[in-house]
Parts: structure tokens; C-alpha cells; sequence
């Protein structure tokens, strides 16, 4: 009988179930009027931005999530973003977006770019992580990484010295590297990371991030309790895709970061799935973490089944953000318990969401 | 043989408690790492004791708080105005028990600063802790209790009034509605008391209708002292005028493991006050001061409250880990727990398990 017991005892031990009841966040006391409900700023945006927009939308009814949505209608060929947009991100202080489609070369610049500039929101956010049944070829992944959204490589100061020769501007400013750097840490320090990689091209552009990693050395001796390495891009990504596992916070410059953030998120399960935000003093706009595929193709719009995943993490980043925890709580877990109970993936987008109210009601 | 010692070694290593939410998704505003002041008032008797337990514990895990310590004893004539002024401050503030003398003309310095402050809500969770050996199971209760007026207004006879029924009221359903919480009961006498108790319920009764998905029922407060003891599962959130609050709070933790280990605070709209959960046994006896046994872990919890009230919930979670890890290993008892450590050892094992 005990013989027998073993074996089970294994099975039960690797038994998913074992791990969906929730802690729930048993010692929350909240204020009078915590409760009251907030408003946020909506952000369909093009291809399948305003499918899965739509999906949060639902999903927060289903929920009785105390928050409303305000709807503004921005597309990828506006020459800039309305200003009542802007206003209304500004007196809310929270945004969800879909994807902005953006124009390859031509004249018109990003809108996505355009809106972290306005409102300085310096710090994007993904994080990476593998999604309990959701089969990929690495495991324990489980990194963030954290890209400077406004200089470096996007600065936009691009010329035409002459014809057939353009030049591009990098800038690297020692007031950006050290907020994105102390971001980091602060992150770190908070969330109970133990280790903040800072990733670079020092040996090539020694100037510019020298000036990046010298920033991040002096933010990281205030931390003496959380480790720091450094990591030049190209070892970066092959040791991404070979042993993720060693990364746990990255602070990028803002190239790199749109390259690490994409990878890290691919070999965690897909771009579809990761959730990010981006975080200034003031504000916050959340949106799906990884920029890759953030607008999808026209085959994913026609017949709706682009992935919701990763706006609905983001807006249970974004519920967490405006302290509503155990309603993130819920929101999450229905997902992970979701991804163990089908063995496909891919679902059209109206029975994700009908199977995840049901899932609510019950 | 062998066979059950392997399988025992399994199911030890299946019940520990495991961070199995981490709190992935958060994404911190620039600056919320700052470090945040909280006003520390020791207390009476052992007070002091827990207190610093707390204190060890915050500089441990390297916590973004710091304490500002003010000395009040049960034998002053009020509180100092200089503590008044630094909650006001600081907003939040963590004490251990003030004695209240019996009779007398002195009233409770708890119930002044609670009236000074406005902290009209007292909130006691009470439930099983994993490893604490109890007589009931499933219990899972939150009592929120008003803390102004009714038989507390010092006048001798018993006050209620619509406008502190109705904000307590909201609260109650604020609370279950913020935590997911399923059903909240009013505890009353109103078959007695039909004005004082019935006016309670009624302003119960009309916040219940604007939360259409949480359950509302109404116990009477001695049938409740008798379910809770025989069925306390059928309890989840429980809202009750002041005294049946504090006697029915101090009966939930007991039947939850004690009072030792119950957290609780008392809100207002614009102040926090933490500490053990239920009022009995706070200033604990002379020999527990004396042999330094008294049991920190309530006000450790209790202080995990602050930590997520101060949004800080990863240190929040690493807190709450140690203290239930130190429980369910239960090496490390004090005498109220049924072992013989000290509070000194509790502490260094809670410090040896945050991670």
C-alpha cells in the first residue's frame, strides 16, 4: 500500500491544480472610498488593437472591476495625437492602447513614440515569463526588462548630409541613463528581484553607452542588497535563446531594449502573451508588452482571432497599478488556469472571452 | 517501511507554503521606493516587547519604513499632542496595547485616539493558519466592527446614529467588494434594542441594495456567539455596532488560533492604525513581560498589513511567507501557541525565513 502511494504521491505533487487557489491578498485593509470607481483612458488604435481592446472592455464588465473606460479614436496616419487625448491621459494619469500602425520611412512620425515624448513617460516595461501549460522550448524564464523609451536611437534626428549619405543621431544623456537606472533598481528593490543586468555596446560605442553603463554603476552601489552585471548585446541574445534562466531584471538603452524585450518575450511564449506598460512620474500608459505584432495582419483582423492575452495581463498590470489587487488576483489566475485546461492555443477571440466569463460567473 | 518514510518526506515537502502568486504584473511609479515614516507607539506591558520585534524584523528585510517612536502609557491623562500631530503627518502609525484602567476617571486611551483620529472602522481577520492546530477548520472571517459610538460613547447608555451605521456599512461592503468576498452579516439585538440595533440594520439594509452581487443576512448577536463556535465556516465578513464587534472579533480569533496571531487595524478616512487584531490579552500579563514569551506574531502580521497599505506588497508577501512558514514548521511557539519559546527566538526564526 505504501509502495503504491509513491507514485501517486509524485503525480500529485506535479498535479497543476495543486497551485490554482490563489493566496488571496489576505491582509488588504483598504481606505473609505477605495472603492470608488476610476476612470481610464481607452486607446483602440488600428488592425487588431480595437478587437482585443474590446476583450478587455468585456472582461472588466464581467468583472464589476471598478473602473470606466474613455474611448478616444487615435489612428497610425493622424499626423499627431489629438490634443483632448492627451488631456484626458492627463487628468486620468492611466491609459490602456492598442497597437498604432506605424508608416515605414515617409514623413510622418510615430504616434506611439509621439505619446511616451508628450508625456515623458520614460520607462517601458515587459514582462517575461512562462505561462504555466503553455509549452515552449525554454523554462524558468522569468525576466523583465526594462528599456529607456525616449532618447538613444529614437531620437529622430535623422539628415540627409547628401544625396545617397544619411546620417542618424544617437543621444545618450546622462540625465536619462541615470533615471531609467534608478527606475530599475527601484523596481528591483520592490518586486524582490535579486539581480540587474544592464545591457550595452560599450566596446564599440564607448561614448555613448559608457555614458549608459557609467550610470547604471553609480545607481547600483545604492543598492548594495540586489547584485549587477553587465552584458554586451550580441553574448545578450545568445544567452538568451541558449540559458534564459540567469536573467532577472535587464535596463536597456532603447534599441536594445526593443530587440531583448521581443526576444525575451518570444522564447517566453509569444508576443501575444506578454503583458508591459509604460511608466513616466506622472503617468502610465499600459498596452501589450512586446511591440512585435501589436498591430497584427489584416488575416488577424478579418477573421478575429488575434490573441487577447496580452492586453488582459496588461490590464491586470494596470488594475494592480491603480490599487486594485485582489481584482488583478482574479484576473490572473483565471488565465493561468485557462492555459492548463486546453492543450491548443489558438482560439478564435469570442470563445476565449465567452469561456472566461463563464469562468467569472461561476 | 522505508516505502512511508519516502512517501512522508513527499507530503512534507507538498504542504509548505510556497509564494505561489508573486506579484508579477506590478509596475511601480518612479519614486514609490522611498522610504515612508510610520508613527511607532510601544505601549504598555508587552507592548514594547512586539513592537521591537518589528522593528528587528522591517530592518531585516531592508523595508522602505521608518519609525518615529513616541512613548504613551495607559496612566496618562491623554494623549500627547505631539503623537496626534505625527500620525496626522504620517498618516499610518503601528502600536501595541495601552492598559486601560477598570473604573475610575481615566478613559481608554485606545478609544481617544480612535475618536481623535476618526478611525471609525476596526477590521479583525481571523483565519486558520496552516501548521496551528485548531478545533474548528475553513474559518475565514473578517469583523469590522464600528468603533465610535454605540455602548463606547462613555455616556453610560448606548448611541447609535444613522450617519456612523451607514459609513461603517459602506465600508463593510467596500471591503468585501475590494477583496472578493462572497456575503457580509450584520450581528444585532434589535428584538431587544428595536430603535438602537434597528436603525443599524436599516442602514444596513439600504447599502446591502447597492451591492447587488454581494450576499446580505442578519444574525442575532446570540445565536451568532453560539454558530460561531459550532459552524464558524458559514461566517465571511461581519459587520457589527461596537460592542458586539469586539466581543464577537475576540471570539473569532479565538476559535482561529488565538489571539497571538490575529491581525487587524483601525482605519478612518485619512489615518491607519495597526495593531493586534483582537483587544484581548494585548497588554499581556506580568509574567510574560517578565519571561519575555510574549507572541509577536500578530503585530508582525498586523504590520504586513501596513506594508501592503503603504503599497509595498512584495515586502508584504515576503512577511506573510515567514510568519506562516515559522507557524507551519512550528519549532518556534510561545506559550500562548502551546511551546515554550521566547519572543527573542520567534523573531530570529521568522528574520531566518524571509528570502
Amino acid at each position: 500500500m505504501s509502495r503504491r502511494s509513491i507514485p501517486l504521491l509524485r503525480q500529485l505533487w506535479t498535479l497543476p491544480s495543486f497551485n490554482l487557489t490563489p493566496t488571496r491578498s489576505v491582509t488588504y485593509m483598504p481606505r473609505p472610498g477605495d472603492g470608488a470607481p476610476r476612470a481610464v483612458t481607452l486607446i483602440p488604435g488600428d488592425g487588431i488593437g480595437p478587437l482585443v481592446a474590446g476583450a478587455v472592455e468585456q472582461v472588466m464588465e464581467a468583472m464589476h472591476a471598478p473602473l470606466y473606460f474613455e474611448r478616444y479614436e487615435v489612428h497610425g496616419d493622424m499626423e499627431r495625437v489629438p490634443e483632448k487625448v492627451i488631456q484626458s491621459i492627463k487628468k486620468n494619469k492611466v491609459c490602456l492602447k492598442g497597437g498604432l500602425a506605424t508608416p515605414m520611412g515617409g514623413g510622418v512620425s510615430s504616434l506611439n513614440v509621439q505619446l511616451r515624448r508628450e508625456l515623458d513617460l520614460y520607462a517601458s516595461l515587459v514582462n517575461c515569463f512562462n505561462l504555466p501549460g503553455l509549452p515552449t522550448r525554454h523554462q524558468d524564464v522569468d525576466i523583465v526588462v526594462i528599456r529607456e523609451n525616449t532618447e538613444g536611437e529614437y531620437s529622430g534626428l535623422e539628415h540627409e548630409v547628401v544625396r545617397g549619405v544619411v546620417e542618424s543621431l544617437k543621444l545618450i544623456t546622462k540625465f536619462c541613463s541615470e533615471r531609467i537606472a534608478k527606475y530599475a533598481f527601484e523596481y528591483a528593490y520592490l518586486n524582490n528581484r535579486k539581480k540587474v543586468t544592464a545591457v550595452h555596446k560599450a566596446n564599440i560605442m564607448k561614448l555613448a553607452d559608457g555614458l549608459f553603463l557609467e550610470s547604471c554603476r553609480e545607481v547600483s552601489t545604492k543598492y548594495p542588497g540586489i547584485k549587477y552585471n553587465e552584458i554586451i548585446v550580441d553574448n545578450c541574445c545568445m544567452q538568451l535563446v541558449s540559458k534564459p534562466e540567469q536573467f532577472d531584471v535587464m535596463v536597456t538603452p532603447n534599441l536594445y531594449g526593443n530587440l531583448v524585450a521581443n526576444t525575451a518575450a518570444g522564447i517566453a511564449g509569444g508576443t501575444g502573451v506578454m503583458p508591459g506598460g509604460n511608466v513616466g512620474a506622472d503617468h502610465a500608459v499600459f498596452e501589450q508588452g512586446a511591440s512585435a505584432g501589436n498591430v497584427g495582419n489584416e488575416n488577424l483582423v478579418e477573421q478575429k482571432k488575434a490573441n487577447p492575452v496580452a492586453l488582459l495581463l496588461s490590464s491586470a498590470m494596470m488594475l494592480r497599478h491603480l490599487q486594485f489587487p485582489s481584482f488583478a488576483d482574479r484576473l490572473e489566475l483565471l488565465w493561468n488556469g485557462l492555459y492548463r485546461m486546453e492543450s491548443t492555443v489558438r482560439r478564435t477571440l469570442e470563445e476565449l472571452v465567452l469561456l472566461k466569463k463563464s469562468l467569472m460567473q461561476s | 517501511m522505508s516505502a512511508s518514510r519516502t512517501s512522508l518526506s513527499l507530503l512534507r515537502t507538498l504542504v509548505p507554503y510556497k509564494t505561489q502568486t508573486r506579484a508579477v504584473t506590478y509596475m511601480p511609479r518612479p519614486g514609490d521606493g522611498s522610504p515612508r515614516p510610520v508613527t511607532l507607539i510601544p505601549g504598555d506591558g508587552i507592548g514594547p516587547l512586539v513592537t521591537n520585534a518589528v522593528e528587528q524584523v522591517m530592518e531585516a528585510m531592508h523595508a522602505p519604513v521608518y519609525f518615529e517612536k513616541y512613548q504613551v502609557h495607559g496612566d496618562m491623562k491623554q494623549i500627547p499632542q505631539e503623537v496626534i500631530d505625527s500620525i496626522r503627518k504620517n498618516k499610518v502609525c503601528l502600536k501595541g496595547g495601552l492598559r486601560t484602567p477598570k473604573g475610575g476617571g481615566v478613559s481608554s486611551l485606545n478609544l481617544h485616539l480612535r475618536r481623535e483620529l476618526d478611525l471609525y472602522a476596526s477590521l479583525v481577520d481571523c483565519c486558520n493558519l496552516p501548521g496551528l492546530p485548531t478545533r474548528h477548520e475553513n474559518v475565514d472571517i473578517v469583523v469590522i466592527r464600528e468603533n465610535t459610538e454605540g455602548e463606547y460613547s462613555g455616556l453610560e447608555h448606548e448611541v447609535i446614529t444613522k450617519f456612523c451605521s451607514e459609513r461603517i456599512a459602506k465600508y463593510a461592503f467596500e471591503y468585501a467588494y475590494l477583496n472578493n468576498r462572497k456575503k457580509v452579516t450584520a450581528v444585532h439585538k434589535a428584538n431587544i434594542m428595536k430603535l438602537a440595533d434597528g436603525l443599524f440594520l436599516e442602514s444596513c439594509r439600504e447599502v446591502a441594495a447597492r451591492y447587488p452581487t454581494i450576499k446580505y443576512d442578519e444574525i442575532i448577536v446570540d445565536n451568532c456567539c453560539m454558530q460561531l463556535v459550532s459552524k464558524p465556516e458559514q461566517f465571511d465578513v461581519m459587520i457589527t455596532p461596537n460592542l458586539y464587534g469586539n466581543l464577537v472579533a475576540n471570539t473569532a480569533a479565538g476559535i482561529a488560533g488565538g489571539t497571538g496571531v490575529m491581525p487587524g487595524g483601525n482605519v478612518g478616512a485619512e489615518h491607519a492604525v495597526f495593531e493586534q487584531g483582537a483587544s484581548a490579552g494585548n497588554v499581556g500579563k506580568k509574567k510574560m513581560v517578565e519571561q519575555k514569551s510574549a507572541n509577536p506574531l500578530a503585530l508582525l502580521l498586523s504590520s504586513a498589513m501596513m506594508l501592503r497599505h503603504l503599497q509595498f506588497p512584495a515586502f508584504a508577501n515576503r512577511l506573510e511567507e515567514a510568519v506562516k512558514n515559522v507557524i507551519l514548521e512550528g519549532k518556534y511557539r510561545t506559550k500562548d501557541l502551546g511551546g515554550d519559546s521566547t519572543t527573542q527566538q520567534v523573531v530570529d526564526a521568522v528574520i531566518a525565513k524571509i528570502e
